[in-house]
């Protein structure tokens, strides 16, 4: 189990999943909040549900209501096992921060550049730990 | 690493409430996820996280208003979900709407204005050159860095409230200096002035800043002097969704941009763009999403997006002349607006036209428009952009003078002439 790359972490926890990868996606708008499942006919997997999944983003875009639909994800239970993205996005952190001041289980945010997510294929079981380290299954 | 000072420590560690010690964890947590090193005091706010997007809001909000919470600066409220003046206008099913309506109180209680507004610049709230604020909405986030040359970053659901609850918010992006130079130029000089006169300009130009900007600072050069808020709203609400504008001068016109040595801070621009009317023609097409161009079968109209002024309602009643509109015509506008109608005496006018009055709220974020969706005629260059992903109705652009004749005939009526 070799380290692929190492992620710099926004939002502290660890995760095991199977990636799905975006080119790019606004949560707001992008995801069904109330299923979690994903809406953007123009987008890769669209129809798919994120629970469970790690979501590699190369580049979010920043919907100033994404905050919301992350809030939403994770007071119902069908957020993605974790998130990276090609950036720094402190929209989808607030939601993260938000969920623990409610008491609400959270996930781990990471930001991995854009171009290091080519070293990551779609579907590969993944694990990140608190680190940042991810490695392939 | 962010250094919070005496004050903000001691709001962080409970001083004036659970509230207000939540609110200051926040700001202060995106402030180190955004790299700030300080945070910055703030002296309004203007709140988006009032409309419900889900159960998580209503119960954020209100463990604010359990932790004994009440806005420290003076705070505004965005559009809600629901129109609480007009009961039967969003069709919401009993459990959104009794969540959206806790989440609306939830915001009341924590001591925000009712206004209820996506304009909050024309209800009251200017806050003057140089003030730090925190707002969210994207257009009032434009109107307030651009023309009225307040400080603000994009602020988001939840970061918005508590940014005013703590009355800090983190300093980066628009708060600091050197982040409002322009450093790109555009050129309206080459422009037919009979264009630039007509207010459906305004919308199609921020449409086309929008599409352009990207994050970059622009500065616009060529415009009259004098524009009008109405004009810079729909400039401001058009560049704002069709891109991520927070921020852009004009030379002249807006605070602070008396000339362009000063926009750049001295510095050549890095890019000069020549508008042509070809540009412009290409943006206003593209806020259409409906091919079928003059044969296109109008449904409904809709306005008000950022909701409407008195003047727009004055101009809107004076191209109908007295007549009904035949389609379904929906006007959205703010508490601020109707006490004014009525106060003139013109509600009654706005009623015979057959104009169903939205407040509140807005068309394109809760279920009001006809069900079973069709062709909307608008003015707006926001809810062109929002109008089909949102409640799936295509949508055709016109101007008021379009909407007017569009209204009173029962089909599309579209002066072209403007853009040839």
């Amino acid at each position: 189990m070799s380290v692929v790359a190492r992620a710099e972490v926004v939002q502290p926890g660890a995760a095991r999943g199977r990636a799905l990868k975006i080119a790019t996606l606004s949560f707001w708008g992008g995801v069904d909040a109330p299923s979690g499942r994903l809406l953007d006919p123009a987008v890769a997997h669209c129809g798919e549900a994120l629970a469970g999944r790690i979501l590699l983003v190369a580049e979010p875009r920043g919907s100033s209501s994404s905050s919301a639909v992350m809030l939403e994800l994770l007071h119902n239970g069908h957020a993605p096992a974790a998130v990276v993205l090609g950036r720094v996005d402190a929209i989808l952190g607030l939601g993260i921060v938000v969920a623990r001041e409610m008491g609400w289980p959270t996930i781990p945010l990471y930001a991995l550049p854009a171009d290091e997510h080519d070293r990551i294929a779609d579907g590969t079981e993944l694990d990140i730990d608190e680190s940042g380290a991810i490695r392939v299954l | 690493m962010v250094q919070l000072t005496v004050e903000e420590q001691a709001r962080r560690d409970g001083r004036d409430g659970p509230a207000a010690a939540l609110a200051m964890r926040v700001v202060t947590e995106a402030a180190r996820m955004l790299g700030a090193e300080r945070l910055v005091a703030i002296e309004s706010a203007h709140i988006d996280g009032c409309l419900y997007h889900g159960d998580s809001g209503t119960l954020f909000a209100e463990q604010l208003v359990a932790g004994h919470g009440r806005v420290r600066v003076p705070t505004t409220l965005n559009v809600g979900a629901l129109d609480l003046l007009h009961a039967d206008r969003a069709r919401l099913a009993p459990h959104p709407a009794t969540m959206a309506r806790r989440l609306m109180q939830a915001y009341l209680d924590l001591d925000c204005r009712p206004t209820w507004t996506c304009a909050p610049y024309q209800a009251g709230h200017r806050p003057s050159v140089g003030t730090h604020v925190a707002w969210g909405e994207s257009n009032a986030v434009a109107f307030c860095n651009s023309v009225l040359g307040a400080r603000s970053e994009r602020y988001g659901d939840y970061l918005d409230i508590c940014a005013a609850l703590a009355a800090r918010a983190p300093d980066i992006g628009l708060h600091r200096d050197a982040n409002r130079c322009a450093t790109v130029l555009v050129d309206c000089s080459g422009l037919d002035p009979r264009l630039v006169a007509e207010d459906a300009f305004y919308p199609v130009l921020g449409a086309w800043l929008g599409a352009t900007a990207g994050s970059r600072i622009v500065a616009i050069d060529g415009l009259p002097a004098g524009l009008s808020d109405d004009r810079l709203k729909a400039l401001c609400a058009a560049a704002a969704s069709t891109g991520a504008v927070g921020l852009f001068h004009i030379i002249g016109v807006t605070p602070e941009a008396p000339d362009v040595a000063t926009a750049f801070a001295g510095v050549p621009p890095a890019q000069t763009i020549r508008l042509t009317g070809a540009l412009l023609r290409a943006a206003r097409d593209r806020l259409s999403t409906t091919t079928r161009g003059q044969d296109a079968v109008i449904d409904a109209i809709a306005i008000g997006s950022p909701h409407l002024s008195v003047d727009e309602f004055q101009r809107l009643l004076g191209l109908l002349r007295g007549r009904k509109s035949r389609l379904p015509f929906y006007a959205c506008t703010g508490r601020h607006t109707l006490d004014r109608l009525q106060a003139l005496d013109l509600m009654d006018a706005v009623t015979a036209a057959n104009i169903t009055v939205v407040a509140d709220t807005c068309v394109v974020v809760t279920p009001i428009l006809p069900a079973g969706g069709g062709v909307l005629l608008t003015n707006s260059g926001k809810f062109a952009h929002y109008t089909r992903p949102n409640t799936g109705y295509d949508v055709v652009y016109g101007s008021l003078s379009d909407v007017a004749e569009t209204a009173a005939t029962g089909r599309l009526v579209r002066d072209e002439a403007l853009w040839q």
